[in-house]
C-alpha cells in the first residue's frame, strides 16, 4: 500500500493518496467545488479556471482539477478570493455567447446556469457578444449551437480519449477558438460515426439530441436504466420519458460496467422504432388467405387447438419452435419449457448461428 | 468470453480475427483502440477487408476468405518451432500437445502463404507479437463462425490461446463477440436442441429427471432439430407446426428460396413479432408483442453478464409481454403457467440452472453479475479458467486446413462475404425505423473494389447483378478499397437486396452454422 498524506480542506483533516489531484480527495470527502472543463476520465486540461482555489503559501490561485495535493497542504475553496475569481469566469462565459435559457434544451439541466445561480449573479459585467455561428440543423440526430459553446473541450476529449473516434478537435486560436470536426466540416459530412457521448459530455446547450427538442424539459423527464436491445455489448442506458414516450436515450457513467458511459449509434439513436405505426398491435388469423385481426381469447383457442391436433396426428415432433436471442432470459427460458414440457419435443432452437 | 470487456483495455496484445469490432460491436471496439493509444497494446488484425481496426493495427494479415485455420495453423507453427510457447503452462495445464504439434509441422509460414496470399514474414511477426505479449486477448466474431469449418476456426483460436498460455489468465481469453444482445442468454437458457437450461444435456437421464421434476412434466430424450434442419425438415413435411418468436428467417437464413417453400408448406405458422416481418407476412397466426421498452427482464451479454431490462413505457395497443404470451398459451393447452412478473420467472430459472443460482433481480439493481454465480453471495465470475479448465486440463485439437465448401471458378469468378454495417442491426426491422440511423446509411450496397469496377465497367453507384448458384440481386455498388481484389461484400440488412438469397447453406458438421461468410458469385453491371 502507498503512504497517505495528509491535508486540511476547508479546515478539515483529510487523507488522500499521493497523485491525486485537490479536486477528487475533495469530491470524495464531500466537499463541492465547481468544474466545467473536467470531465473525469479524460486529461485535465485546466482550460476554464471554474475550480480555482487557494492553496496556503501559493502565490496564485490553483485550478484544483489539475493541481495534484502534497503532505501537508492547506486548501480553501470558499474564499472572498476564490468566489471572486470564480464569478469573474462564469460572467465571462455568460457574456461569450447565447445563453438566452428560453428554448434552450438544457434549461434546468446547464452547468452553466447552475454556476449562475450557485454564484448569485444577476447579470455579466460584460457586454453580451453577438450571435457568430448559425445553428447546425444537417442530420436529425445531433443539433450544434456554437453560439452557446463554452469551449471547454469536453466533447474533443470525449470523442478522442473516451470513444476514440478522433472526428473533433479545435481549430483556431482565441477569441476566433472553435470546436467540432476537421475541415469545420458539419456532423453528418464528417466521419462522425453518431455516438452521441460528445452530446452526454457537453455542459451547456451547445450539443443537443435533435430528436427530443421540446418534447420534455429535464424535470419532466423519467430515466429508465436498461440495457440496450442490439449487440452483445449489452450497454447499460437511460431511456428518457416524456408523456409515456421514449424521447431521448442518455448514459450515466456512474452504472460502470460493461460500457462505462459509451453508446454506439444503434444504442444512441436507434430507438424511433418503439413509437413506430407500424408496431402491431392486435392478433392476427389468416382467413379466407388474409390477416384479420382477432381477440386475444379467440387466438388462444385457434393456436392452441391447432397445434394440439397437429401433434394428435403427427406426434411431437412434427412440431418445432424458434426462440430469440432478442428477447429475454425470462421467454427464452419460458419458450424452451413450453415446448419441451407442454409440446413434448427438443425442436427449439434459435439464430444464435445467423 | 472467456474475459471480460473491461480487460481488453489493459492487455498487452490484442489479436482481432474475424471481427470487424468497430462496426458490429462499436463500444469495444473503442476499448481496443484506448487499449492501443492510451496503454501501448499491440494489435493483430486478420481480415480479408479493411476494416476499421485496420488504421490502429501493429500488423493486419489479409488471408483470403475462409482460410483462418491455414493462417491460425501458421501462427502456431512459428511459436512452436521458435519456442515461443509457454512450455511451463503446456505441460501443466494441458494435454494433447504433441498431437497437435504433429498436424501443424506442415504449416510453415511459406506453405501457409501459399493457401492464403499472406506473405510468410508477417506470419513469423505476427506470431512473435502475440507470443511475447505478457497477457494477449483473442477476439472473434461471425467473421470466425460462419464456415463450414467454424468450429476448427473456433478450436484454432482456442489452441493459439492456450499454447501461450493466455486462457485463464487476466486480460488474455478467447473471447467470441456476440452479434445480438441476447445470444448469449438464449443459449444458457436452454432455447438449443439437445440442451436445458445451463447445458444439461436432454440425453442425460439424470438431467432430464431433473426438470421433470421441477416442471412436473415428462420430458423427450431425443435431441430436436437446428434452425436449417427445421427448415429442411419443413420443406420435406415433417414438420407441420412451427412458432416462432422474435426471429425473421425470411431474411436471416441463407438460401431464402428455400426458407419461403418451406415456410409456406407448414400445416401453421405462428410468428409471434412486434412488427409484421417478411416472415409474418407468411404466418397463420400473428401474436404481437411487446418491445425490450416495455417490459422487465434480464440480458446476457457477450461477457456471461446478467443485465437488467426494464419497462419505461406501455406497450402499443393489445401488444403483450412475450413471457405473458407464452404463460396464457401454455395455460390455455392446459399446463398452468401462473408467473406474476418476470422476476417470478426468474426465481425458477435460479432454481433449475446451476450458473445462475445466484443471480436474483436484488443484486443484480445496480450492475450485473456474470455466471457462473452459484449462490448468493458469490461475486460472479470475471474470467473462466482461472486455475484449471472446467473440463480439468486444456485440451489441444490437431486440425487440418480445409478449404470452403465453395470458391470462385470461371462461372462465379468472385467471392461474396457478408457482415453488419454500423448503423443497421441483423434483418433491420429496427434500424430502419430509425430516422437517424437511415440518413446516415439509407440503403444497402455492395462493396467492390476498384480494380474490380474497372474490369466490370462500373463506378460508385452504378446497379450490379449479383448472381450465386442459388440466386440472383440487384443492388447498388460501393467502389471501395475495404474488400480485397476478387471479394464482393454486403451486409444482410436490406429486405430489397437481400444477399441470403445468394448464400450458401453448407453447414459447419458440428455447429450447424451456415457459410455466410463466403460463396462463390458473378457479378455483372445491371
Ligand atoms: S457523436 Fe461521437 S463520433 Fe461523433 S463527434 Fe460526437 S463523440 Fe465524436
Ligand atoms: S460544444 Fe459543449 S462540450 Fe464542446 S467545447 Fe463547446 S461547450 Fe464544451
Ligand atoms: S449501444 Fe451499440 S455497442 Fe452498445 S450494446 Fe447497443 S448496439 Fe452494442
Ligand atoms: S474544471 Fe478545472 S479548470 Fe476547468
Amino acid at each position: 500500500m502507498d503512504q497517505k498524506l495528509s491535508l486540511t480542506i476547508n479546515g478539515k483533516a483529510i487523507e488522500a493518496s499521493p497523485g491525486q489531484t485537490i479536486l477528487e480527495v475533495a469530491r470524495e470527502n464531500g466537499i463541492h467545488i465547481p468544474t466545467l472543463c473536467y470531465y473525469k476520465g479524460t486529461t485535465n486540461v485546466g482550460a476554464c479556471r471554474v475550480c480555482v482555489v487557494e492553496v496556503e503559501n501559493a502565490r496564485s490561485l490553483v485550478a484544483s482539477c489539475c493541481m495534484p495535493i502534497s503532505h501537508g497542504m492547506v486548501v480553501m475553496t470558499n474564499t472572498e478570493r476564490v468566489l471572486t475569481a470564480r464569478k469573474l469566469v462564469v460572467e465571462l462565459l455568460w457574456s461569450s455567447g447565447d445563453h438566452n435559457c428560453l428554448q434552450c434544451e438544457k434549461n434546468g439541466n446547464c452547468e452553466l446556469q447552475d454556476l449562475v445561480y450557485e454564484l448569485g449573479i444577476e447579470k455579466p459585467g460584460f457586454e453580451i457578444a453577438p450571435l457568430e455561428y448559425s445553428i447546425e440543423d444537417t442530420n436529425s440526430m445531433i443539433q450544434r449551437d456554437l453560439n452557446k459553446c463554452i469551449l471547454c473541450g469536453r466533447c474533443v476529449r470525449v470523442c478522442n480519449e473516451i470513444q476514440v473516434h478522433e472526428v473533433l478537435d479545435f481549430s483556431m486560436r482565441g477569441s476566433r477558438a472553435k470546436v467540432g470536426p476537421a475541415f469545420d466540416e458539419s456532423y453528418i459530412d464528417s466521419n462522425c460515426v453518431f455516438c452521441g457521448s460528445c452530446v452526454d459530455a457537453c455542459p451547456v446547450g451547445a450539443l443537443t439530441f435533435k430528436q427530443a427538442r421540446f418534447k420534455g424539459r429535464p424535470w419532466e423527464i423519467e430515466k429508465v436504466h436498461t440495457t440496450c436491445p442490439y449487440c452483445g455489448v449489452g450497454c447499460q442506458m437511460d431511456l428518457n420519458v416524456a408523456d409515456g414516450k421514449v424521447i431521448k436515450v442518455t448514459t450515466d457513467r456512474e452504472y460502470g460496467r460493461p460500457n462505462q458511459g459509451m453508446l454506439c449509434s444503434k444504442g444512441r439513436f436507434g430507438m424511433d422504432f418503439i413509437d413506430s405505426p407500424d408496431r402491431l398491435k392486435t392478433p392476427l388469423i389468416r382467413k379466407n388467405g388474409e390477416l384479420q385481426e382477432a381477440s386475444w381469447e379467440e387466438t388462444y383457442d385457434y393456436v392452441a387447438k391447432k397445434l394440439a391436433s397437429i401433434r394428435k396426428k403427427s406426434g411431437p415432433d412434427s412440431i418445432a419452435g424458434l426462440s430469440s436471442a432478442r428477447v429475454t432470459n425470462e421467454e427464452n427460458y419460458l419458450f424452451q419449457k413450453f415446448m419441451r414440457a407442454v409440446i413434448g419435443t427438443n425442436n427449439v432452437d434459435h439464430c444464435a448461428r445467423l | 468470453m472467456t474475459n471480460s470487456i473491461e480487460e481488453i483495455e489493459f492487455s498487452d496484445a490484442i489479436l482481432a480475427i474475424g471481427t470487424n469490432t468497430t462496426e458490429n460491436h462499436p463500444v469495444i471496439g473503442s476499448c481496443v483502440k484506448r487499449a492501443i493509444r492510451q496503454h501501448g497494446a499491440k494489435l493483430i488484425v486478420i481480415d480479408p477487408r479493411k476494416i476499421g481496426l485496420v488504421d490502429y493495427a501493429d500488423i493486419w494479415l489479409r488471408p483470403k476468405p475462409g482460410t483462418n485455420v491455414a493462417i491460425l495453423s501458421g501462427l502456431m507453427n512459428v511459436i512452436i518451432e521458435e519456442g515461443l510457447y509457454a512450455k511451463e503452462y503446456v505441460a501443466e495445464r494441458t494435454e494433447g500437445f504433441e498431437a497437435m504439434k504433429e498436424a501443424l509441422a506442415k504449416y510453415t509460414p511459406e506453405f501457409v502463404s501459399e493457401i492464403t496470399g499472406v506473405a510468410a514474414e508477417d506470419i513469423r511477426t505476427a506470431a512473435r507479437l502475440y507470443a511475447e505479449a505478457k497477457s494477449a486477448s483473442i477476439l472473434y466474431a461471425m467473421g470466425v463462425t460462419q464456415h463450414s469449418h467454424g468450429t476448427d476456426n473456433v478450436k484454432s483460436c482456442a489452441n493459439l490461446a492456450m499454447l501461450c498460455g493466455n486462457v485463464g489468465i487476466e486480460g488474455g481469453g478467447v473471447n467470441p463477440l456476440r452479434g445480438q444482445n441476447n445470444v448469449q442468454g438464449a443459449c444458457d437458457m436452454g432455447a438449443l436442441p439437445n440442451v436445458l437450461p445451463a447445458y444439461q444435456q436432454v440425453a442425460n437421464d439424470e438431467a432430464r429427471a431433473k426438470f421433470e421434476r421441477a416442471w412436473s412434466a415428462s420430458l423427450p430424450a431425443k435431441p430436436g432439430l437446428t434452425i436449417i434442419e427445421i427448415m429442411d425438415a419443413a420443406h420435406r413435411g415433417d414438420i407441420k407446426g412451427l412458432y416462432i418468436m422474435g426471429e425473421n428467417p425470411m431474411i436471416s437464413d441463407p438460401d431464402l428460396t428455400h426458407v419461403e417453400a418451406a415456410l409456406k408448406n407448414l400445416d401453421l405458422l405462428i410468428v409471434q413479432d412486434i412488427f409484421l416481418t417478411e416472415t409474418g407476412g407468411l404466418a397463420d397466426v400473428v401474436l404481437p408483442s411487446a418491445c425490450f421498452a416495455e417490459k422487465d427482464g434480464t440480458f446476457t451479454n457477450t461477457e456471461r453478464r446478467v443485465q437488467r431490462v426494464r419497462k419505461a413505457v406501455d406497450a402499443p395497443g393489445g401488444a403483450k409481454a412475450d413471457w405473458q404470451i407464452i404463460s396464457e398459451l401454455s395455460t390455455k393447452m392446459g399446463y398452468a403457467m401462473s408467473y406474476a412478473s418476470a422476476e417470478a420467472i426468474m426465481d425458477e430459472i435460479n432454481a433449475v440452472t446451476p450458473s445462475y443460482a445466484g443471480i436474483t433481480y436484488g443484486r443484480i439493481e445496480k450492475e450485473g453479475l456474470q455466471w457462473p454465480c452459484p449462490n448468493a453471495e458469490h461475486p460472479g465470475t470475471k474470467y473462466l479458467h482461472r486455475d484449471k479448465f472446467s473440463r480439468g486440463l486444456g485440451l489441444f485439437t490437431a486440425i487440418e486446413y480445409r478449404p470452403p465448401e465453395e470458391v470462385p471458378d470461371e462461372e462465379y469468378p468472385f467471392f461474396l462475404t457478408t457482415g453488419r454495417v454500423l448503423y443497421h442491426f441483423h434483418t433491420a426491422t429496427m434500424t430502419r425505423r430509425s430516422e437517424g440511423l437511415v440518413e446516415r446509411c439509407p440503403e444497402s450496397l455492395a462493396e467492390v473494389n476498384p480494380k474490380d469496377a474497372e474490369k466490370l465497367g462500373i463506378k460508385d453507384g452504378d446497379f450490379v447483378t449479383v448472381t450465386s448458384r442459388r440466386g440472383s440481386l440487384k443492388v447498388k455498388a460501393s467502389v471501395i478499397e475495404t474488400p480485397p481484389e476478387g471479394t464482393i461484400f454486403m451486409n444482410f440488412h436490406f429486405g430489397e437486396a437481400a444477399v441470403n438469397l445468394l448464400t450458401n447453406p453448407a453447414l459447419d458438421p458440428v455447429g450447424k452454422i451456415p457459410e455466410y461468410k463466403v460463396c462463390a458469385v458473378k457479378v455483372e453491371a445491371a
